[in-house]
């Protein structure tokens, strides 16, 4: 899992200390840092009030067809950040730099903070608020003091999940032509041939991530579990409905409606049409869903026992394991990849280029996208019940598998589909470590638009963006943990 | 303390069951991928005493759509079974460096020089047949034989036809960088074969009025794009008037919006200017595999008439074997070429990288 992390320092250690300081001293790299920092800190901020903010829009006001608004809101999920800001340009092609990237980023990546926290919000009651509010508070006040303690782990753990996923992206600011990292590591490859450099920036990558995750895990809290009832959905006037629905379909507005707008548009600019090869496609799509779904399942076998380890312990060794779990999340695609690459050919030569690897580099990429929501629904399950398990004689692994695990289970499960939704939309490591020959959509996407062929990509583009919704809906509907049921 | 079984939980857990097994049935080309991939392991073996077994891997850094029916051509007639790796061409330069002596790969088909300079660099490449080596025009291809020129693209300017009128264009490479442009100007710092026109202008003009010119391009504001085809779209959305790019973009996207509807349009400057020099495509055999007969085949059927011919007419690029026109409406490539600038100058692209450093352009 750490692969990616060895192979990277590895890399940098091949370089003599005073050309690292070197590189580190450009202004170039000082700006790019800055540019990094800025944006998924940006980013990860608004995602996160956001994400809360529509999560409490959705339980908390009435709305007509709710749970639809849930699901429409988890849409953004399923759309590739470089397919979102490519359907911009269509439309808008001088969009460059910090402001839409930002934006851009931030209505793709908001899900990851409005589904967990209205899951969240699903198992706490809505008493405590009332209560408040007979208190004298108002609306807000209450939220703030009485459910925001109640759903901050998992607010927290999906803005880190954000924060991760704008310090890798690499396709978006590439369009944006916003320099961050990613696309300095990329430009070392491209231009020079250097991996030194480039393992140079990657390894800022990694220091920044480290910094954030040990906030995050500082920020996080602890869950406070209450006693659930069904919260009540209060009416509000007319216009202040309309207001909370603008704000709840903002995201899928600007990550899923327009872009896919724009891509239609240039599919009808097109003089020629070529055929589109079904057969082909129906490949691609069976690989994808195939890929997907192993890369979640091994994922979440990896997470697992992390995430057990780090709901029921706090020592400082669980904590650098959790830690070193997340930062691979941090790196581009093409270190992940290129870092596999090396690490297959020297241990397993037989499983270079074979699915087993192609499977296990997405595991590691997305591994940390089920880590959070494995252990805040671990954490979920009362440790009462276990001890009861435990004194009817059930023995420690048997009582784990036995209650904790099913009680657990919704909560693996968005995990999983998190993993699953990330490696159908994967590119840079898919290109490296796919079996010659063997195409996933992403691959087929990438290969039509980088030969230019606009009009051939849009039906790959669809069926990838259609894929990608099915794990988007189930997550919407998936509650967090089953405590409510009891 | 009973639970049941909840109904999103289960339908949930039903979807993962049925992708799994849907993913049983998937894994199968996987499967028979692994075989071939074996044969070709055990080809290594046999390959020592140098030989044929019909099966090559080749590792394409030139789109699918272009490359794929070409090789279907040479299957069909030589037999031989060809598994393609397509990728970006500096990607997959990196694979190749990172896999070294164990890359599966026998044959590397570039998108540009550099490339395949930074693999023979590293040792990788074999020392190419004269049977390769002679076909090709000996200013468009490796001195040292270590890959071969396949196909030239020109650089050239495309402008914005609706705002910029065919008169007010820059006649000469410095014009480029005068304050009119200022701001409206497109370039792709990083990509290959605007490095090699900087190269050019270093080994035409001198360091120092090279130096000029890049410091112009700053100070005139360039919008900076990662690659020639986010220019060209670019040019033809309006954002910018004039972009740097290969004239084989322009009629790729010419091939699907029709070239009279579109906005860009393609200028060429004068021959001799540096900014009007030929890039070339190659293609390289792996040292590894240097003893593969089919490899070797294949290389050389890039460089027949048929292949230089199917590159004119499908890619609008020029042929770099010496008979063979230029694609209809191009000037020929002799009248392109620049004075004393060939491709060995391209050796001394590390200065162009730190020239383009110390002004902030590539990273």
């Amino acid at each position: 899992m750490s692969i990616p992390l060895v192979y990277v320092v590895w890399r940098a250690v091949d370089v003599p200390l005073s050309d690292i300081t070197a590189v580190l001293m450009r202004p170039r790299v000082q700006e790019l840092t800055l540019n990094t920092l800025g944006l998924s800190l940006a980013v990860a901020l608004t995602a996160l009030v956001m994400g809360v903010v529509i999560a409490a829009l959705l339980s908390r006001v009435r709305f007509r067809g709710a749970s639809s608004l849930l699901l429409i809101s988890a849409l953004p999920l399923a759309v590739p950040s470089y397919l979102a800001s490519y359907g911009w340009l269509v439309a808008f092609p001088g969009l460059n730099g910090f402001l839409p990237s930002w934006l851009l980023l931030t209505a793709v990546t908001v899900p990851y903070v409005t589904l967990p926290v209205a899951a969240a919000l699903r198992g706490t009651s809505a008493e405590g608020e009332a209560v408040a509010r007979t208190l004298g508070l108002g609306p807000l006040r209450a939220f703030v003091d009485v459910t925001w303690p109640q759903v901050r782990p998992a607010a927290v753990a999906g803005a880190l999940l954000v924060f991760l996923y704008t310090l890798s992206d690499f396709g978006l600011v590439a369009m944006l032509r916003f320099e961050t990292l990613t696309w300095g590591i990329q430009q070392s490859f491209a231009a020079s041939f250097d991996r030194s450099q480039a393992a140079i920036l990657a390894l800022l990558l990694v220091v920044i991530a480290l910094v954030v995750v040990a906030a995050e895990r500082s920020a996080r809290g602890q869950v406070v579990t209450s006693r659930a009832k069904l919260a009540t959905r209060e009416p509000v006037g007319p216009l202040s409905r309309t207001l909370a629905l603008l704000v709840v379909l903002a995201p899928p507005l600007v990550g899923v409606v327009a872009p896919l707008a724009g891509l239609a548009a240039r599919l009808f600019q097109a003089e020629t049409l070529r055929d589109i090869d079904l057969s082909r496609l129906g490949l691609a799509t069976a690989a994808t869903i195939g890929v997907s779904v192993l890369a979640a399942l091994v994922a979440l076998a990896i997470a697992l026992p992390l995430a057990a380890l780090a709901a029921r312990y706090s020592g400082r060794w669980v904590g650098a394991l959790e830690t070193l779990g997340y930062l691979p999340h941090a790196l581009p695609g093409i270190v992940v990849g290129l870092s596999l690459v090396f690490f297959s050919l020297a241990v397993l030569p037989p499983l270079y280029q074979t699915a087993t690897i192609l499977v296990f580099a997405y595991a590691v990429l997305f591994m940390p996208k089920a880590l959070g929501t494995a252990r805040s629904s671990i954490e979920g399950v009362s440790p009462d019940l276990v001890n009861v398990a435990r004194t009817l004689g059930a023995r420690p692994l048997n009582a784990w598998a036995r209650v904790t695990l099913p009680l657990a289970l919704p909560g693996l499960g968005i995990g999983a589909l998190l993993v699953a939704i990330a490696t159908m939309k994967e590119l840079p490591a898919t290109l490296l470590l796919r079996p010659t020959g063997v195409n996933t959509l992403a691959t087929e996407l990438w290969s039509r638009t980088s030969a230019g062929e606009f009009a051939g990509a849009a039906p790959y583009a669809a069926i990838l963006v259609l894929v990608a919704a099915i794990p988007a809906m189930i997550l919407s509907g998936v509650r967090r943990t089953a405590k409510e049921e009891l | 303390m009973p639970f049941r079984v909840r109904s999103k939980t289960s339908i949930l857990l039903a979807g993962l069951v049925l992708m799994a097994t849907g993913c049983v049935a998937e894994s199968e080309p996987t499967v028979v991928v692994d075989e071939v991939a074996d044969s070709s392991q055990a080809s290594e073996d046999v390959a020592v005493v140098s030989g044929s077994d019909d099966y090559v891997i080749l590792y394409s850094g030139r789109a699918e759509s272009l490359v794929q029916p070409l090789i279907d051509v040479f299957t069909e007639r030589t037999g031989i079974e060809i598994d393609i790796r397509y990728s970006g061409t500096s990607e997959l330069a990196a694979q190749v460096l990172e896999e070294g002596e164990q890359s599966p790969a026998a044959v590397f088909l570039s998108q540009d020089a550099g490339a395949l300079g930074a693999l023979s660099d590293a040792g990788l490449l074999a020392s190419l047949p004269d049977s390769i080596t002679s076909r090709v025009d000996p200013d468009y291809t490796s001195r040292d034989d270590s890959w071969v020129g396949v196909t030239g693209r020109a650089r050239v300017i495309a402008y914005d036809s609706e705002t910029v009128a065919l008169e007010d264009l820059p006649t000469d490479v410095d014009e480029i960088v005068a304050p009119q442009w200022s701001g409206k100007i497109a370039v792709a710092p990083a990509n290959a074969s605007f490095q090699s026109f900087v190269t050019a202008y270093r080994v035409i003009r001198g360091e120092s009025a090279a130096d000029q010119w890049v410091s112009g391009l700053v100070m005139s504001d360039p919008q900076k794009y990662d690659k020639n085809s986010a220019i060209l779209e670019a040019v033809e959305a309006g954002e910018v008037s004039l972009g740097l790019i290969n004239h084989y973009y322009w009629y790729r996207m010419a091939s699907e919006r029709g070239g009279d509807q579109m906005r860009a349009q393609l200028y060429f400057l004068p021959a001799g200017d540096p900014a009007a020099i030929v890039n070339v495509t190659g293609a390289a055999i792996l040292q590894a595999q240097s003893s593969d007969l089919d490899a070797t085949a294949l290389v050389e059927f890039l460089v027949s008439d048929e292949a230089q011919e199917y590159f004119v007419t499908t890619t609008f690029e020029y042929p770099l074997v010496p008979g063979i026109g230029a694609p209809e409406g191009l000037p020929e490539l002799s009248e392109l070429a620049v004075g004393d600038f060939d491709l060995s100058d391209l050796r001394s692209i590390a200065t162009t990288q730190e020239l383009l450093r110390n002004y902030g352009l590539i990273f």
